[in-house]
């Protein structure tokens, strides 16, 4: 079962094309997976990656890990009948690449709906991402992430906007700030999610952990994986620590308990805590729920 | 669906299975070759058989070569290979796949 909000710490990208990477995808336990009919697929295959992806999502139980599929770009002959494959496969919800303005994401939306009555699935069961990957992509994050009532979340595709920014890869990822900030703050407003860029340097383990430290201290929500080895590594960064758990489950349940007596600002260890602090202290059991850390009795 | 040339579709890569398809001469023969035809012949012909039932495909010599592939990879290089051979490239019938 899909919805908004669900946890997605790691999208792992699949290859469509290759049909012993997409049957068994899911043993690596990203929250999500995205089947790739793009960048990865030959032009050649186009037609072969589409069809073998609809009978794996019809066919392959994939354990409760989210299915979604990037399409080709709406500027190219493939991506309606990819949205109709898909749609009547029954996948999730598709990352649309290359997003500009609003309109890239309409069209897609109209497709959507169509193939939803075509073949019989739920109104609006399909979810979208806005992958953005331009100068003009950030600069219309807000528009983006609001353009559509399936829209979900909002991801940076550092390749190809590093190119277009004439910007140069740094270790410390400076040359992607202004990117990255404009990003989390349009989802933040719009109340959808925002994944990072995919990590290329795949032996690179300590980079990895250290970018990913920086863009959840960011407030992303997940990252892009290309490698099934990252996703370990993301997911530790994303575990809350005992600490953390402790504070973030003392905030849940005294807050209530405050509250009801009329306190809105008290202290817990030396912290005062107000009101503000119970979104981030929900989401912080939730990651530790998740991580299999945290088997309090808080609701969430 | 008519058969207007002959097509391929998958690779002889480990866990794939090419698919060659051709126009027939009045009946449908399928040859099959794969290293596990003892132990799993009966249910790729099967999946053959259904894909081209599907897609009403009734007149064709179709050669498998199954390197591993499971079901739906084969279901899926049998309907490629049927698609590309009659020329669909658009509106295709996924819903009687």
């Amino acid at each position: 079962m899909s919805n908004k909000n669900r946890l997605r710490r790691t999208l792992m990208f699949l290859n469509a094309q290759r049909a012993n990477l997409v049957r068994d995808g899911y043993i690596y336990r990203p929250d999500s997976v995205i089947f790739d009919l793009e960048d990865a697929v030959a032009l050649s295959e186009k037609d072969s990656a589409r069809v073998a992806l609809y009978h794996v999502l019809q066919y392959v139980d994939y354990h409760g890990v989210e299915r979604l599929v990037r399409i080709n770009g709406t500027d190219t002959p493939f991506w309606q009948e990819d949205i109709r494959a898909i749609v009547a496969g029954g996948c999730d919800g598709i990352r649309i690449p290359k997003c500009e303005t609003a309109a890239d994401v309409e069209k897609v939306d109209e497709a959507v709906t169509k193939a939803e009555q075509e073949f019989g699935q739920p109104a609006g069961s399909t979810l979208l991402f806005a992958g953005i990957e331009s100068p003009l992509g950030v600069h219309n994050a807000l528009e983006l992430a609001t353009s559509s009532e399936r829209m979900t979340g909002i991801s940076i595709g550092a390749g190809d906007f590093k190119g277009s920014m004439h910007a140069h890869y740094r270790e410390d990822g400076a040359e992607l700030y202004g990117a990255r900030y404009a990003l989390v703050m349009a989802a933040r407003i719009a109340g959808v999610q925002c994944y990072d860029t995919v990590y290329t340097c795949v032996k690179d383990f300590e980079g990895l952990k250290k970018e990913t430290q920086l863009i959840y201290d960011m407030g992303f929500d997940g990252k892009s994986v290309i490698y099934p080895r990252q996703v370990p590594v993301i997911h530790s960064v994303f575990t809350p620590t005992a600490k953390e758990i402790e504070k973030a489950e003392a905030i849940v349940t005294q807050l209530g308990s405050q509250a009801s007596e009329g306190i809105g600002v008290f202290v817990i260890g030396g912290d005062m805590v107000d009101v503000a602090m119970l979104e981030g202290a929900k989401r912080t059991l939730m990651l530790a729920k998740a991580a299999g850390v945290y088997k309090g009795a808080v609701q969430l | 669906m008519k058969l207007n040339h002959a097509a391929v579709s998958g690779t002889e890569d480990s866990g794939d299975v090419f698919v060659e398809i051709a126009p027939g001469t009045g009946t449908l023969e399928v040859d099959l070759t794969s290293k596990v035809i003892r132990q799993y012949g009966r249910s790729i012909r099967q999946a053959v058989g259904e894909t081209l039932d599907r897609l009403h495909v009734t007149d064709a010599h179709v050669v498998v070569k199954d390197k591993g592939a499971v079901d739906h990879t084969i279901r899926a290089r049998v309907a490629t290979a049927v698609f590309r051979a009659a020329d669909q490239k658009d509106n295709l019938p996924w819903g009687d796949l």
